[in-house]
């Protein structure tokens, strides 16, 4: 959190960051929210606005937000906006910084979320102990409804801080049951309820995109990027760089000069793009565009815009055994194949990365990997599986020396990556 | 065709369902179920009902396929 402070400024007319975070101020920069003034066929205009804008998920999913929107409209009216300010990933800040420097944009982006689908509430979701994200949203609020920009009731909770709270599904049961986990849902294309009602879960980058679309117009959006992947994004960076922080990028921006930006300690050795569900990429393709397509074909995915920078003085496979030992402990608990297949997933990295003599170990990690993709009810055993096979890529000279006994002269250094306190897993 | 869904939250790791349709259905090491996503051979259709009726979790549903996915 501490590096929030490292917010290099972007320059351009469309841009989420570096707006006034006072009502007023807000207001009298960006002009009031293009709400219906019950003026006829607001609604087409604006989904047709955000179809053409080409706007898609920034939450990790990456789908397109106007087709989540039909979803929920034809689910009825009378429901929630869930504003997923979750923000579970260790090494990602972008959300608790938007939230706080610019809330206004992520609930004008709610409520026109909320206006489009006939929403009766905005539900803000800021994980416990986040205490100054929250006041900054409720400060926020309250100006709203004092000045009559809140037309749909806002509120504000507080689920647990765990990496899998902010999984949509187990967001939608906490609001509903406060019961923060995952559901088995094998129609993942249906719309999710809380209640009776339908609920359409945003991630808080994705609503923030979504009001100054309706503001600048698609074509202002699309102004940057790529033409099948438009727009920016907020991407944190850190690792072995002077100046970690929250950065917004062009969508299509080589991964090298997003990295750049934050000034690498020297060459990275690897970057983690994606956060710890993501995957590993090697210098080799350090110059692939940050996009969903690219990254795609290189194995990796925007994730939720992180990327990480590993130093030279570090080894890939044990930071990501550290990793794939983070993820295991934050498995909800609920599914056999997340349970126990991702500590001995771990396990098995940890003593490949510590050079141990086992000679079944490739095997044994190769068959459990398998095993244990898309057997959970989420996708959180599928990212820490991903997460590991992108290791055994991008580190498979260190992996068959270290198989021969071998361990990597860093294996036993400091971690270069970000983990919470062990406090926090305790506390479950 | 019929796909044969597990509920990995509801599954407990009983293993009737591997007893009964080994063709289909292993175990891992733990006992969880790994069904092999190969369409099920119509002869078969019998046993996996009997799956879904035995499984003590109610964790096996089957489904129509529509399609491949």
């Amino acid at each position: 959190m501490a590096s929030t402070s490292g917010t290099i400024p972007t320059t351009g007319r469309y841009r989420l960051l570096g707006h006034p975070a006072d009502l007023a101020g807000h207001l009298s920069t960006l002009g009031p929210v293009p709400l219906p003034s019950g003026s006829r066929g607001w609604r087409e205009a604006f989904v047709s606005m955000l179809e053409s804008s080409g706007l898609a998920g920034r939450g990790g999913g990456g789908f397109p937000t106007a087709i989540k929107l039909a979803v929920a409209h034809a689910a009825g009216s009378g429901g929630t906006i869930v504003v997923n300010g979750m923000e579970g990933e260790p090494s990602s800040d972008k959300d608790k910084l938007l939230l706080m420097r610019s809330p206004h944009l992520v609930l004008d982006g709610a409520q026109l979320m909320a206006a489009a689908c006939g929403a009766r509430s905005v539900v803000v979701c800021v994980p416990e102990g986040r205490d100054q994200v929250a006041s900054a949203v409720s400060t926020a609020m309250a100006e709203r409804t004092g000045a009559g920009c809140a037309p749909v009731h806002e509120v504000l909770v507080r689920p647990p801080d765990r990496f899998v709270a902010g999984e949509e599904s187990a967001l939608t049961r906490w609001v509903e049951a406060r019961q923060s986990l995952p559901s088995f849902r094998p129609d993942k294309g249906t719309a999710l309820k809380i209640g009776r009602k339908g609920a359409l879960v945003h991630n808080a980058e994705t609503l923030a995109h979504v009001a100054m679309i309706a503001r600048k117009g698609p074509d202002a959006f699309r102004a940057h990027g790529l033409v099948e992947d438009p727009g920016t994004s907020l991407v944190t960076i850190s690792g072995a760089v002077r100046h970690p922080g929250v950065v917004e990028v062009d969508r299509g921006t080589p991964l090298i000069d997003i990295v750049n930006r934050s000034t690498p300690d020297g060459p990275p050795q690897a970057l983690l793009v994606g956060g710890y569900g993501g995957a590993w990429v090697s210098p080799a393709h350090f110059t692939t565009p940050y996009a969903s397509l690219p990254l795609r074909a290189i194995g990796a995915t925007a994730g939720v815009g992180i990327v990480i920078a590993l130093g030279q003085e570090a080894c890939g496979l044990m930071e990501s055994a550290r990793i794939a030992h983070y993820m295991a402990g934050e498995s909800a608990g609920q599914c056999g194949p997340c349970v126990y297949g991702l500590p001995a997933i771990a396990g098995d990295v940890t003593r490949l990365a510590r050079g141990d003599i086992d000679p079944g170990l490739r095997a044994r990690l190769d068959r459990r990997l398998a095993e244990v993709m898309g057997r959970g009810a989420c996708r959180h055993p599928d990212g820490a599986v991903n997460m590991v096979r992108s290791a055994l890529g991008v580190f498979a000279s260190d992996a068959s020396s270290h198989a021969l006994g071998e361990p990597c002269a860093h294996w036993n250094n400091r971690s270069q990556l970000r983990f919470p306190p062990p406090v926090a897993a305790a506390r479950r | 065709m019929i796909r044969i869904l597990v509920d990995p939250v509801a599954c407990d790791a009983y293993g009737y369902c591997a007893e009964l349709l080994p063709e289909a259905i292993s175990l891992d090491e733990w006992g969880y179920p790994v069904v092999d996503g190969k369409p099920l051979p119509a002869d078969l259709a019998e046993a996996a009902k009997r799956a879904v009726r035995d499984c003590p979790r109610r964790a096996i549903t089957l489904r129509e396929r529509k399609g491949s996915r």
